[in-house]
């Protein structure tokens, strides 16, 4: 219980809910999840933290419950991030191979990828991620590891994901705050589709959508490597006021009527059919037309999948998902959102399922966890690369050096 | 050369195919703006100037000189006053009418805010139009420090006119100010806006007289500027060389008159003429229609190209952007309903059939100012960053922005 080294937190600040995820490496070296805990959250809107104090508030009871649950203390999570201001895009990097022999060397490498990283972004953003996705030697495209190779031009494609600096640093510092290291800031995107792609349908191509409470993320993975990533500031809290707003009602009754009654798609039963709301005396208050819900829910849905098939259309990446899509988030769970999908994508749409983690079946079906989960596989694919490191450069003095 | 064109009188041989032309400069600064002109540019249009001042008429080089004055005004001119403009060429009518006979277009130049060119340039537009013609006018606005009264001048009579004429393209001087050298002189600051209008002037010739491979009628020029010429931006640019395309493209976005390509993206209307050499190539029309459409996606845009050979290796791009006039209120000043006495009542009465019974209410009526509509809350997201996505505002529910009933 005292040797910490194997356990893994993921904490995620969403809209809707705080989530803690904890795992751990077991023997075989696999991943078991041990310990889960959310809580309501009520100081974040569109994915962005607006008042510190409630969420500090929520935080320190999700955490709570994921310790009591997995009988660990956390110390350190890998913290998921999200917001309108985060960005994808990819970039290129050049770098001439200058040693005699012509051999492309560890330091040439380094370069090239110092080289990609080199962008101009807007002063006030900084990068999140920074993936490497093809190297090309003399223009021999998909390269994968060009170290001994022969050539004169090392170039390198990398997936740049960036954010504003002070947001996210908002995010950290609260997390430290409740006396928690931060391990690393992880995109939300990249930890959902970690937790629901497997290699093969990275390889084969495939679109992961999460729709959140306050955003949506999309993220594209193909040839094995992230080819394509965003955030739509929209999500269920949209859906929430546009029933608000189209049937009249109080937002938490919208909400409710939106768990009970929604469907992206206008259902057969739903045609001409009325619910009534009453007050709590029993007294009918008002009519709503679960057809009108729907259509406002649909339509609603129906836009965020358009927008990003748009994106899609844009960068050219449609013909490339072979594997199809996946959805996951507590967007994920309205009836009928598979259909609306695989209706604008015109491809096989799949609801995601957290796979290749052992553990809490119960947990990994619901597809709200698919962020945090992620972020606890991020955390171990990080632990297993820092542990083949050679000696000298574990510990803390390790960490110095990789940070160099 | 444009669809009216068979109903129209045809004057000569060499108008079987092109339109005849008659272009007017009105009052002292139309006739500046005429000397401004290059007749041999304009092969085959004829000038005239019109004005109320003997002296300065007798000054223009124009080949026909149309003199208003009379016994009324004691040969004192219009004295800076566009009702004893007005009074003069009403007057005279029918002498303008039949100056105007037998032009198939009729473009008219004038600086609005002084009393000839303020004063005469509806009328003439009207009775241009009488005589058949359709009448395209270009004007300057006074600079601000010319003081109030040529403002509201100016103001009211680019009302006049846009009821009168088919089109009005007008340029207010004021934004010249950003372009010009503190050291400029006042003499050659005159000359340089009257040079953009010029430009203007001959964009439009150019567009409406050279052969096009994909041609621009009168008619579509018109159409996008009636109604809307309060906010009419236009821009003229040429660009030579292998990268002319991209040089165009970069020059309209920079153009001044265009506020650097905001103007565009608050039109509603854009038309684009591209003419140039033998050369022009498609993927050249391409890049700058591409570019012109990305600034301004909710436009509706209309495209001409033609070639010339005499252009060379040089490429001439025109712009012009049309905003819909939402608030015609603050543009109708008070000397309107001063100056609505019987008589121009009446030139009204005969002139506006063209544009419609609204647009006459909306010029005599006093219209009261409306709050912009904007009933729609956000909601819960009343107080958040909007969720601005090309233009639109995700915040607001899809169902509305999208117009579909609930019923």
């Amino acid at each position: 219980m005292f040797d910490d080294s194997n356990i893994i937190a993921g904490l995620e600040i969403g809209t809707s809910k705080i989530c803690v995820v904890v795992g751990e490496h077991n023997a075989d070296g696999g991943l078991n999840i041990i310990g889960l805990g959310q809580s309501r959250s009520r100081g974040v809107r569109k994915g962005e933290i607006i008042n510190p104090e409630q969420v500090e508030e929520d935080l320190r009871a999700a955490m709570f419950e994921a310790e009591q649950m997995a009988n660990v203390e956390i110390r350190s999570v890998f913290v998921g991030v999200s917001g309108g201001h985060i960005r994808g895009f990819n970039n290129r990097g050049v770098h001439p191979v200058v040693s005699a022999d012509r051999e492309i060397s560890q330091d040439d490498l380094d370069d090239v990828v110092k080289n990609a990283k080199a962008i101009n972004l807007p002063a006030e953003n900084t990068v999140i991620h920074a993936v490497r996705q093809h190297f090309f030697v003399d223009g021999q495209d998909g390269v994968t590891n060009p170290v001994g190779m022969l050539g004169a031009r090392l170039e390198v494609d990398m997936h740049v994901i960036h954010g504003h600096a002070n947001r996210l640093q908002n995010v950290v510092r609260l997390v430290r705050a409740t006396s928690l290291d931060v391990n690393e800031i992880v995109f939300n995107g990249i930890a959902s589709s970690l937790a629901l792609l497997s290699n093969e349908q990275k390889e084969l191509g495939a679109l992961v959508v999460d729709i959140g409470g306050g955003t949506t993320e999309f993220v594209v993975y193909y040839d094995g490597v992230i080819r394509h990533s965003g955030v739509l500031a929209v999500g269920g809290d949209h859906v929430s006021n546009d029933l608000a707003y189209g049937l009249k009602v109080p937002l938490s009754r919208a909400e409710k009527l939106k768990v009970e009654y929604g469907s992206a798609l206008i259902t057969e039963a739903a045609k001409g059919q009325t619910i009534s709301i009453n007050n709590d005396l029993g007294l009918e208050l008002k009519r709503v037309n679960v057809e009108h819900l729907q259509r406002i829910m649909s339509l609603r849905l129906e836009e965020i999948f358009q927008l990003i098939a748009q994106e899609l259309e844009g960068v050219g990446l449609t013909d490339y998902l072979r594997a199809g899509v996946f959805l996951c988030g507590g967007g994920s769970r309205v009836p009928g959102i598979v259909q609306l999908a695989e209706n604008v994508f015109q491809m096989n749409v799949a609801p995601g399922h957290a796979t290749a983690i052992s553990g809490l079946t119960t947990a990994l079906d619901q597809p709200e966890f698919a962020t945090a989960i992620g972020l606890v596989k991020f955390g171990s694919l990080k632990n297993r690369k820092r542990n083949e490191l050679p000696f000298y450069k574990k510990g803390i003095f390790g960490r110095f050096l990789q940070q160099s | 050369m444009n669809p009216e064109q068979d109903n129209l009188p045809v004057v000569g041989s060499e108008t079987v195919t092109l339109p005849s032309v008659r272009i007017f400069g009105v009052g002292n600064g139309g006739a500046a703006l005429l000397a401004a002109l290059c007749p041999t540019e304009f092969a085959g249009a004829q000038f005239a100037a019109v004005n109320t001042d003997a002296v300065a008429l007798a000054a223009s080089s124009a080949p026909v000189k149309i003199n208003l004055e009379s016994k009324l005004m004691r040969g004192l001119g219009s004295g800076g006053d566009p009702d004893r403009g007005r009074a003069l060429a009403e007057e005279q009518f029918s002498t303008l009418k039949n100056a105007c006979d037998g032009a198939n277009v009729v473009f008219i130049l004038a600086g609005l805010g002084g009393g000839a060119g303020s004063g005469i340039s509806p009328v003439l537009a009207k009775a241009a139009r009488e005589a058949g013609a359709l009448v395209l006018a270009f004007v300057t606005l006074p600079f601000d420090c010319e003081g109030n009264r040529r403002e509201s001048q100016a103001h009211a009579a680019l009302e006049h006119l846009k009821h009168a004429a088919d089109g009005v393209i007008c340029l207010p001087s004021q934004k010249i100010f950003k372009l010009i050298d503190e050291n400029t002189s006042f003499v050659e600051t005159f000359n340089f806006t009257d040079g953009f209008l010029v430009e203007g002037v001959r964009g439009v010739w150019s567009m409406l007289n050279r052969p096009g491979l994909i041609q621009v009628h009168f008619a579509d020029l018109c159409a996008l500027i009636r109604d809307r010429h309060a906010e009419n931006a236009f821009a003229f640019v040429e660009a030579s060389g292998p990268g002319r395309a991209r040089e165009a493209v970069e020059k309209i976005l920079a153009h001044p008159l265009l506020d650097e390509g905001r103007a565009l993206a608050e039109s509603d209307a854009v038309l684009v003429s591209l003419t140039a050499g033998k050369d022009l190539s498609m993927a050249e029309v391409n890049r700058v229609m591409e570019s012109v459409k990305r600034q301004c996606c909710h436009a509706q845009i209309i495209m001409g190209a033609g070639v010339d050979a005499a252009l060379k290796d040089k490429l001439c791009v025109t712009v012009i952007a049309a905003k819909q006039n939402a608030a015609p209120t603050s543009v109708t000043p008070r000397t309107e309903t001063r100056t609505a006495n019987p008589a121009t009542t009446t030139q009204r009465d005969v002139v506006l059939p063209r544009t419609g019974s609204r647009a006459r209410k909306a010029g005599v009526k006093a219209v009261q100012g409306q709050l912009p509509l904007n009933i729609v809350s956000k909601g819960r997201f009343d107080k958040s960053e909007p969720t601005k996505h090309n233009g639109e505002d995700l915040d607001v529910p899809t169902f509305l922005r999208r117009g579909v009933p609930l019923n």
